[in-house]
């Protein structure tokens, strides 16, 4: 829908939050250099995702700030900045995001400090992190042990993800979808796959569905596992980091027992999947078996640490009246109060047909909460890939994929990765990828922390961090 | 606490012995693709054209990434350092491309670049000698312990996943004598994963000149050989070598944890670099363990 211009937009935004709708992204685009900017929102409905737009004015460098009325924009008019040098007039701060300033001299080195006083310093920790772990700069603010302020630059790993999907043919497309955020492939390639196939108007085959489920939810066990196994690690529990570790690592081999990937890489494609599971469906069942036992029982051992779960309550709150003012995606929002699952508000594939359990309601927001409620998803997941392998087994072998070749135009796709949804607004003419809009949950949530460290010191902060569970690479682009 | 001293004993010992002793899932692994030998007739160009389909332009268009020449006059090769491992020329032409398999054999770390193109180009074998005689030359002190460091110069996030696995039970890389460090000043050996993103050149640089002398790079995944589908894109510098001189070069999109062991090992001696890391895939049953731990 076209708006009269951003004032219009924002009020239209605003009133579709106001009736619970929830604001889901918000992006510029520019066909060439010198055509007029678009802005285009995107507001999560009962049943889909709605595209709200405001064309700004040929030539104009500014327009008025989303921001200060809609403080989930935050980052995504710093990103609008990043990419376009346009200027939203009132943005509380314009530092560079995703792009790093230049190409070989990253951003301002200068350390932005926000709290001044006696004794006040800036620890910058990053891009290279002690660990294995993804590069981003914290910039924590600190008398000493509390953390008044959080900065975030995650601009050293741009990538220039979206600009490389102008160009592809959405067979090959699906692929970068795939290493967008790694940790999530099935799911980006399912939202990418479902924006195709809504420009063609095609419908994969059910068991190609079916097949599609059954690898998104091994990638949030996986993922989940790895939230856990962090956490764990936080603590100093070397037995159940171990023992997390060992299931993960086996529900990795079940993945590419079943494709080939350790990632599910290259099972979805637009019109279905590429060829059938290398497991039947019967020995699925008892591998899913063997998996799903030790797991709920490490997990319940986990809950029962009592120096663990002190280490986690109450640790990184987000109130849930924050989450669902932002609209916080995935267990982060859940564990506030604030649940909007696609696979149940905007069911896709297999979803449709299976029953996905629904969820307890959590409202502490803390560390332990978000890790509740990625346990009960695991226990979720597992009950949907026994319907899954059971229908799977009852089906006749049928069709893996549809042709799914559109010539031209323009769709929201959406899915429910491990850290919340993803989008993928895909424009497409002649075939080939003109433009294509990414938008990981990791975005729209990794921005929420700097607001949860109320009380929590500098030891809290790999607790803080792990429990989010998200990947930078989604967020750099 | 006392629960976990009982969970802890519950799967017994799940931890490989490779690459002492085989392991079923580092044999059977999947690797880049590669151009079936019987393609590779001493008449190319009659092969290809016996065969009406087959067009070298239309195997070429098969690699999102441009992994596959297929010269008119010439064999058909992929550049395994740009294959993604999407299996579009395998499932396409079976009858021209398979997997390769194993962590170590083809598709496994290579000491050069070039060592990556298979089959390989008629000037690659005195290079890879050349280049692993240097490589021995630094690595004799290196032997009994060494300590790696980590840089994300642009990942997607999986080559972590599969360096961090190194640290569970199933790998234990401890056991080899490998450990992490946060410092570089402690680090012999670099990993670096990532397209070569180019704000973490300066880092990632920062970082390598932060290490002690001898120091080996090592090249993690098809995004840090070549940057994958990230090549072209002007904020990447195409891999990580325009930043840091790479050692050993270690494709997959990711590359299975077997495989960064079989990079490690190599990059310090313990493995000698596959002697003919081009040759197409010998028997996936044979001991791979053969070659022991010196």
């Amino acid at each position: 829908m076209m708006t009269a211009g951003v004032k219009a937009l924002g009020d239209e935004i605003e009133s579709r939050v106001d009736a619970g709708d929830r604001f889901a992204g918000l992006f510029a685009t520019r066909p060439t250099q010198t055509a007029p900017i678009t802005l285009s929102a995107h507001v999560a409905t009962a049943g889909g995702i709605d595209t709200l737009e405001a064309s700004l004015p040929p030539g104009t460098e500014s327009y008025p700030a989303l921001t200060p009325r809609l403080g989930a924009a935050f980052w995504y008019e710093r990103e609008i900045h990043d990419t376009f040098g346009v200027v939203p007039e009132g943005h509380p701060r314009l530092a560079p995001l995703v792009r790093p300033g230049s190409p070989e001299t990253p951003g301002d080195r200068a350390l932005p400090r926000h709290v001044t006083g006696y004794g006040m310093f800036t620890i910058p920790h990053g891009p290279v992190r002690s660990g294995v772990l993804e590069s981003i700069e914290y910039l924590v603010e600190t008398p000493g042990e509390a953390i008044p302020h959080l900065n975030m630059r995650v601009f050293y790993k741009h990538r220039g993800v979206q600009e490389a999907f102008a160009g592809m043919t959405p067979v090959d497309a699906v692929l970068l979808a795939e290493r967008t955020e790694g940790i999530a492939s099935v799911a980006h390639a399912l939202a990418f796959s479902h924006a195709i196939e809504q420009i063609a108007d095609c419908e994969p085959p059910t068991t190609a569905q079916l097949v599609r489920v059954l690898h998104a939810e091994l990638e949030r066990i996986a993922n989940h596992l790895d939230v856990a196994v962090r956490l764990a690690d936080a603590a100093g529990l070397a037995v159940a980091t171990t023992r997390l570790a060992l299931h993960k690592e086996r529900v990795m081999r079940l993945v590419s027992r079943l494709c080939g990937s350790r990632f599910g890489r290259g099972v979805v494609v637009p019109g279905g999947i590429s060829a059938a599971p290398q497991l039947p469906p019967a020995q699925l069942w008892a591998e899913l078996d063997r998996l799903a036992k030790p797991i709920a029982a490490d997990a319940a051992a986990l809950m029962a640490t009592s120096s663990f779960l002190d280490r986690l309550r109450g640790t990184g709150p987000l109130t849930p009246e924050r989450a669902r003012q932002h609209g916080a995606l995935g267990p982060i929002g859940k564990a506030a109060g604030f649940a909007d699952d696609a696979r149940l508000a905007r069911p896709y594939d297999a979803y449709r047909a299976l029953v996905v359990p629904s969820a307890r309601s959590h409202l502490a927001g803390d560390a332990l909460a978000r890790l509740r409620v990625r346990w009960e998803e695991v226990d979720q997941s597992f009950r949907l890939l026994r319907q899954v392998a059971d229908d799977l087994s009852e089906r006749a072998p049928d069709l893996y994929s549809v042709t799914c070749e559109p010539a031209s135009g323009r769709a929201v796709g959406w899915s429910e990765a491990p850290q919340g949804e993803v989008l993928y607004d895909v424009s497409i003419a002649a075939g080939r990828i003109t433009r294509c809009h990414p938008r990981s949950a990791s975005f729209h949530n990794l921005v929420l922390m700097h607001e949860v460290f109320a009380g929590d010191i500098l030891t809290d902060f790999p607790f803080i961090e792990a429990s989010f569970g998200l990947s930078v690479a989604g967020v750099a682009l | 606490m006392s629960i976990w001293v009982l969970r802890g004993l519950r799967d017994g010992v799940v931890t490989t012995r490779w690459p002492a002793r085989p392991d079923d899932y580092a044999d059977t692994w999947r690797g880049p693709a590669r151009p079936l030998p019987g393609n590779l007739s001493s008449d190319p160009a009659a092969a290809l054209s016996s065969d009406p389909g087959v067009d070298p332009d239309t195997l070429e268009t098969l690699c999102p990434t441009g992994a596959i020449t297929a010269e008119r006059a010439g064999n058909v090769r992929v550049d395994q350092g740009r294959c993604i491992l999407c299996g579009h020329c395998v499932a396409e032409r079976p009858d021209v491309f398979a997997w390769s398999q194993g962590a170590t054999g083809p598709g496994a770390a290579a000491p050069t670049r070039e060592a990556l193109i298979v089959p390989e180009l008629p000037e690659t074998d005195e290079a890879v000698e050349a280049a692993r005689a240097r490589l021995r030359e630094r690595t004799t002190a290196l032997r009994r312990s060494v300590h790696v460091r980590h840089v994300d110069a642009g990942s997607d996030g999986s080559e972590e996943w599969e360096i961090q696995a190194l640290l569970g039970p199933v790998y234990d890389i401890h056991r080899l004598g490998v450990f992490f460090t946060a410092s570089p000043r402690h680090a012999d050996v670099l990993l670096v994963t990532g397209a070569g993103a180019r704000g973490m050149t300066v880092p990632l640089r920062t970082t390598y000149d932060g290490m002690p002398d001898p120091k080996i790079v090592i090249a993690v995944g098809t995004d840090a050989i070549s940057g994958g589908l990230l090549s072209q894109s002007d904020m990447t510098t195409g891999g990580i070598a325009a930043t840091v001189p790479v050692d050993i070069w270690l494709a997959g999109s990711p590359p299975s944890p077997f495989g960064i062991i079989n990079a490690l090992l190599v990059a310090v001696g313990k493995l000698a670099p596959d002697p003919n890391p081009s040759a197409p895939a010998r028997s996936t049953t044979g001991p791979r363990g053969g070659r022991r731990s010196r």
